[in-house]
Parts: C-alpha cells; sequence; structure tokens
C-alpha cells in the first residue's frame, strides 16, 4: 500500500504547546495504594488545576501555535480538535477554539476522536485539506485532561497536556511534511463506554498486539515506502503512554537514544493521550536543525497509528521563539500530594 | 435560562479575547466596552481594540468566603489589573499560590474556566491573569 503524499507540498507554519505546572509523583499514587511497593512505569505525571481542561489547554497551544505561525487568524479554514475528554458530550470544543482565536465564523470547526490518536487525525486530514486547496490554513490539536480509576495502573500515567500545529503551504513552513501513513485494525485494547467515567482496558493485551504492533508497522511501512531507514532521521517521536513502550519500539524501528531523548516527554508529563505524540514533536521542533528529518508516529487504542516524515526548514530558527518552549512548560513545576490531586480531578464525592 | 445564556454569548468576544473599544475621539483605550468613554465622555460608537492580555498586578485579595458557584475554587486571589494599555480589570488570578502575589506582578491574560453551571449547565470560560511566562 503505497503512503499518503500530498499532491502540493504541505508544512507546518506553526506549532504550541502547554502543560498544566501540577505534577503527581508516581511513588504518591504508590504510597496511597500499593504500600509504596511494586515499579513505577514514569518519574510523575502533569495534572490540571481545577479550572483547566481539554479546551482551555488547547487554546493555550493554539495561541502559541498562532504566534509562530505569524498569520492572521481569518486565514483559517479548519479548526480540529482530538480528545478523548472534550469538555461537552454534545457541544463542540472546535466553535469555542475558533471563537477565541479569531477564526470563526468564516471557518470549519469540528472535534475528533480516537483514543490517543484523535490529535494527529487532525493534522493528517489537514494535510489533505490545504493540499487540496480547500484551505489556506488548518489549525489541529490534540489535547486532553486524562483519567484513570483511582488504584489502576493507568492512575499512574493518565496526564493533562497538548498541542497546536498550524498547516499550510510548505514555502511558509518551519518544518515540511514528506509523506504520511495511517495503519488501523479493530483492536480492542482500551475503551470507554458511554456515561462511564474511567477507561477499561486489557492488561497486558495492550502491548504486543495494540501498541507495538501498530507503532512499528505504520513507522517501519512509511520508513520503507520512502526509502529510508532508521539512520536517515536525527529524532523519532512515538506515542509515550509510559517511558518504557515507546523506547522499546524505538529500538525495534532500529533507533537510538539519541534519536528519542528529545521527543520522550512521559517520564515528566505522563502520557497526554492525543497530546503525547504530538507534545514530543514540539519539544524536537525546540531545538531541531534545518534539514533534521523526524519521524513521529501516534497511536490510539482501538486500535491505529499515524505516521509522519517531517524534514525542518530554515523557518524554524527565527520562529520557534515566538513563543514559550515546551521545557518552559515542563519547568514550571508544582508538585501536589495524592489528596489535592484527588481534590483537583474531582474524586471527592461533594454531595 | 435563556436570558443567561443570551448574556454569556454576548459577552464572548471581551471574554475570550479581551475585545474593548478605542474612544475616537481621545484615542483612550477602554475595557470592558461601553456607550460612553470614561476618559472624555464622548458617545461616538467606538470601534474595537484588542488588548495585548500584559499587564500588572494594581491590587488583590484572597477569597476565602467563595459566592454561589465558585465555591469549589476557594481559596483564590481576585486582582485589580493594571493592562499595559491602560485599563483596569477585575479579574481571577490563576497558577499562582496566594504568598507569591505581590503589586506590581507582571501577569499575562489566559482563558480559563470560571464556573460551571451544575452537572448539567454551560461550563463559563473567560479571562484570568497569571504570572507572565517568557516566549523562549
Amino acid at each position: 500500500m503505497p503512503v499518503m503524499k500530498p499532491a502540493r507540498d504541505v508544512g507546518i507554519v506553526g506549532y504550541g504547546s502547554y502543560v498544566p505546572r501540577y505534577r503527581l509523583p508516581a511513588t504518591e499514587v504508590a504510597r496511597v495504594w500499593t504500600d509504596g511497593t511494586g515499579g513505577a512505569p514514569i518519574k510523575e505525571k502533569a495534572v490540571p488545576g481545577l479550572d483547566e481542561d481539554t479546551l482551555t489547554i488547547a487554546l493555550e497551544a493554539a495561541r502559541n501555535a498562532l504566534a509562530r505561525a505569524r498569520i492572521d487568524p481569518q486565514d483559517i479554514g479548519a479548526v480540529w480538535v482530538g480528545s478523548e475528554s472534550h469538555p461537552y458530550a454534545v457541544k463542540p470544543t472546535g466553535t469555542i477554539i475558533a471563537e477565541a482565536i479569531g477564526a470563526s465564523p468564516h471557518t470549519e470547526a469540528a472535534d475528533w476522536q480516537f483514543a490517543c490518536k484523535a490529535g494527529t487525525e487532525t493534522i493528517q486530514a489537514g494535510i489533505g485539506f490545504v493540499a487540496g486547496g480547500m484551505a489556506k490554513y488548518v489549525l489541529g490539536i490534540g489535547a486532553d485532561t486524562a483519567q484513570g480509576r483511582p488504584g489502576d495502573a493507568l492512575e499512574y500515567t493518565a496526564a493533562a497536556g497538548g498541542a497546536a500545529f498550524i498547516i499550510g503551504p510548505a514555502e511558509e513552513s518551519l518544518a515540511v511534511f514528506e509523506a504520511t501513513y495511517s495503519y488501523v485494525t479493530d483492536t480492542p485494547d482500551f475503551w470507554r463506554r458511554q456515561y462511564a467515567h474511567y477507561p477499561s482496558h486489557g492488561q497486558r493485551f495492550t502491548g504486543e498486539p495494540a501498541y507495538f504492533h501498530h507503532v512499528t508497522s505504520a513507522g517501519q511501512h512509511l520508513m520503507q515506502e520512502l526509502g529510508r531507514t532508521a539512520k536517515d532521521f536525527e529524532y523519532v517521536v512515538l506515542h509515550q503512554p509510559n517511558a518504557k513502550f515507546p523506547q522499546r519500539a524505538a529500538r525495534m524501528l532500529g533507533f537510538e537514544k539519541e534519536q528519542w531523548a528529545t521527543g520522550l516527554l512521559s517520564p515528566v508529563v505522563g502520557n497526554t493521550y492525543a497530546g503525547a505524540s504530538l507534545l514530543g514533536l514540539t519539544a524536537v521542533l525546540d531545538v531541531a536543525k534545518p534539514g533534521d528529518r523526524i519521524l513521529c508516529v501516534s497511536f490510539g487504542s482501538g486500535a491505529g497509528s499515524d505516521a509522519f516524515a517531517i524534514k525542518v526548514t530554515g523557518a524554524i530558527t527565527e520562529r520557534r521563539s515566538l513563543a514559550p518552549t515546551t521545557q518552559t512548560y515542563i519547568d514550571r513545576r508544582v508538585e501536589i500530594d495524592y489528596a489535592t490531586y484527588a481534590r483537583y480531578r474531582q474524586k471527592l464525592q461533594m454531595k | 435560562m435563556s436570558v443567561e445564556i443570551s448574556r454569556h454569548w454576548r459577552l464572548n468576544p471581551q471574554r475570550y479575547r479581551l475585545v474593548g473599544e478605542e474612544c475616537p475621539r481621545c484615542g483612550g483605550k477602554i475595557f470592558p466596552p461601553r456607550d460612553v468613554c470614561p476618559y472624555c465622555a464622548d458617545n461616538e460608537p467606538q470601534p474595537s481594540f484588542k488588548f495585548s492580555g500584559r499587564g500588572e498586578v494594581f491590587s488583590y485579595t484572597t477569597v476565602h468566603n467563595a459566592p454561589e458557584g465558585y465555591e469549589d475554587q476557594a481559596p483564590y486571589t481576585v486582582a485589580l489589573v493594571k493592562l499595559e494599555e491602560g485599563p483596569l480589570v477585575t479579574a481571577q488570578l490563576t497558577d499562582v499560590s496566594s504568598g507569591e502575589v505581590e503589586i506590581g506582578m507582571p501577569v499575562e491574560m489566559v482563558t480559563r474556566k470560571i464556573r460551571v453551571q451544575g452537572d448539567e449547565g454551560l461550563i463559563i470560560y473567560g479571562y484570568k491573569f497569571r504570572p507572565q511566562l517568557q516566549a523562549a
């Protein structure tokens, strides 16, 4: 199966990220639920404040992307937000973003859903929308305030954060998409039913047949079709539900630690779900040099992966300093204990 | 409920984007928008003006006994923020502990949840201010 290559060259005109400032150390979850025994999948995760949700996270990331893109928001032809934690069950997040950045009313707006790959879907569709001449720019966002059931393995990692990308013509871009590819199957590794507060998952089944199969299949196929190997890329960013999975998958694809270290943020921010691979990509763009190649592969349960081959252009150097770096947000760290976390995540019964 | 919905909807531009007005006669920047210029009493229609969102804390207080709808956020800090274009705005401070707030502290506008109307109502978003972050 051939990969997807736009008929006209398309790239990233602006990018932005956001991570809330609160951090819950994994040792806190272990202290409450396992008497401090057992290993932790990450060091700590980002927790949203009382007044934050997927919309506020997506909006700050979008404003940072706009600052770097230096475009008129009225030229944005679509505002798409991918998340599994949209604030409303019915009422789009996209329209609020469009209104708040000044892109409405002459724009498309929609919310996307595909577990943790909802964000990269908006990018992939945005490439098509721009290449087809349907819009000058598309704003694609992945953001989440994920919740894990108290005491569940996911509670260590389910975190909050997001990233936004403005897709536009290659000649205005700070990085260009060389090709993209999507690989999906019906694999029930993780799901949440209507009205259920917490997700269910297939324990160990989430690994081999789900995460590893889809991430490596998508990444391998894209590289193969482009006639490249891991050595041709300076950076690799994979979906990061914990610290271990992305490192093992990157090694399976032939990458070395130097190539994944920059974009591997899950040890210090957790799994930001639809934001995860995209947030890692922003951290790479914050330091990448013109000419560098990046392989980015997302993963969404249910299941599928979107892979992107990206080449950084000369515009990166002046553009990236126009908004806070992802590291700035990571460094803005306030540690909280499990009790404060329980309050911030509304886990206390108040009535 | 219907009046409540239209009231929030009408305030979207000022709440989401800090859109105020610029007086066509004296050039004063006005926030929130109003019919008469508070500086020169001109009452001609005023063109919109988008504020930068940057300013500094002019004064502040900490709310421990929060009004209805805000109880779950208490204690929180409310400040008079002097915008760099001139007007004073009353707003909640966020991402800051009350002990860290000082008069003159540089702040910037962010959009956050202002309040939530119970389990089934609207989520009201609007401006708050936090300590200024540095661009890269």
